[in-house]
């Protein structure tokens, strides 16, 4: 698939009708999300043939890029069954095939090692403090290759210390640095469109490095 | 809920040592048809519970499936279509999985499963509990 038409397609699909200020739900762009499962899947060969996990889903934009780029199970976790019916319906309109589990990530307790990659847009961490760490933590437990997550710039370090020194990662990488637009969706935004510095990262959790080129 | 699914998820209450596997309460399964790709399956296979997924079948009405597998079986076509069959074609729509330790449970409605806890089952140590040996095995010990 053509990068040109990941993007379309995934412009069409339906975005938080009524978005939670707690739970920090931004839709994930079809500018970023084409971009991100592009470059897992031509960069690294994480995505076709793979099991490949979408934390804090949301409306499904990763899990349905993830499934049109080949992926051959794609599991979408949320904890809103608002945002899980969207992101049903959403793959139902694409004719995606995708799993969905409502679950806290904190709480999410897996068999085994069954999740190759992990892809995520999680919350910045602005509303609870440490959301995205939550997230990152059990993001680097479960995948077997490779993680794929959005943190903003301004904690760069941060993440970086985290992954390599307290959740284990062999690898943190920074592919590329993106204007993440949060449009004016909630009251106490004041502008109507805001631009965030977000970097497009790559973690390989500790005794795997993935089959990076 | 597919039964690939069913194989990964663990009961995740607080104080549950050993959540895996869940019991699985029918109302409804759906049977979807999808492309059956033998390599996939053959990747698959040793990260799997094989016995649970017999199991699960087995509740879901798909009694097909050997009792025991191992590697070479995947060699034979008939057996990677049941295979494929029970674990990726099944799904329960509407029904419940059950914790076999507390007998809490889960429900399915619309084939998406309910795994949040109430506030009491939160474990102390959130995503540290019940570690299963295969986890521990390849990450080491998390504090």
């Amino acid at each position: 698939m053509k990068l040109k038409q990941l993007e379309s397609m995934l412009g069409e699909l339906q975005q938080f009708s009524n978005p939670k200020v707690e739970l920090e739900q931004y839709p994930t762009g079809p500018h970023i999300a084409s971009r991100m499962l592009y470059a897992a899947e031509n960069s690294f060969g994480d995505v076709s043939n793979k099991v490949v996990a979408d934390f804090g889903c949301g409306c499904g934009t990763l899990g349905a890029a993830a499934s049109l780029m080949g992926a051959e199970q794609v599991i979408g976790i949320d904890i809103d069954s608002q945002s899980l019916e969207i992101a049903s319906l959403n793959a139902e309109d694409l004719e995606l095939d995708i799993n969905f589990i409502q679950c806290d990530i904190r709480n999410l307790v897996w068999r085994g090692p069954i999740v190759d990659t992990v892809v995520m847009n999680p919350p910045f961490g602005t509303r609870r403090k440490g959301a995205d760490m939550d997230f990152l933590s059990a993001a680097l437990k479960i995948a077997f290759q490779a993680v794929y997550s959005l943190h903003k710039t301004s904690t760069r370090e941060h993440v970086k210390k985290a992954a390599l020194r307290d959740f284990g990662a062999s690898s943190a990488e920074v592919l590329c640095e993106l204007r993440f637009d949060v449009p004016q969706l909630y009251k106490f935004h004041k502008k109507r469109e805001v631009d965030v510095a977000v970097d497009l990262w790559r973690f390989a959790p500790k005794t795997n490095q993935g089959n990076s080129t | 809920m597919r039964l690939f699914t069913h194989n990964m998820l663990s009961s995740n209450i607080k104080g549950v040592a050993n959540g895996f596997p869940l019991r699985i309460e029918v109302e409804q399964v759906l049977e979807k048809q999808v492309d059956f790709n033998p390599d996939f399956l053959k990747n698959l296979f040793p990260k799997l519970e094989w016995k649970a997924l017999v199991d699960a079948a087995r509740t879901m009405g798909y009694a097909e499936l050997p009792e025991e597998a191992d590697s070479l079986m995947l060699e034979s076509e008939e057996f990677l279509r049941k295979f494929h069959h029970a674990l990726l074609e099944l799904h329960l729509e509407e029904g419940a999985l059950v914790c076999p330790e507390t007998g809490r449970k889960f429900p399915v409605n619309k084939g998406i499963p309910n795994m949040l806890l109430h506030e009491d089952e939160v474990p102390d140590l959130a995503c540290n509990q019940v570690l299963c040996p295969t986890i521990c095995e390849r990450y080491g010990k998390v504090d």
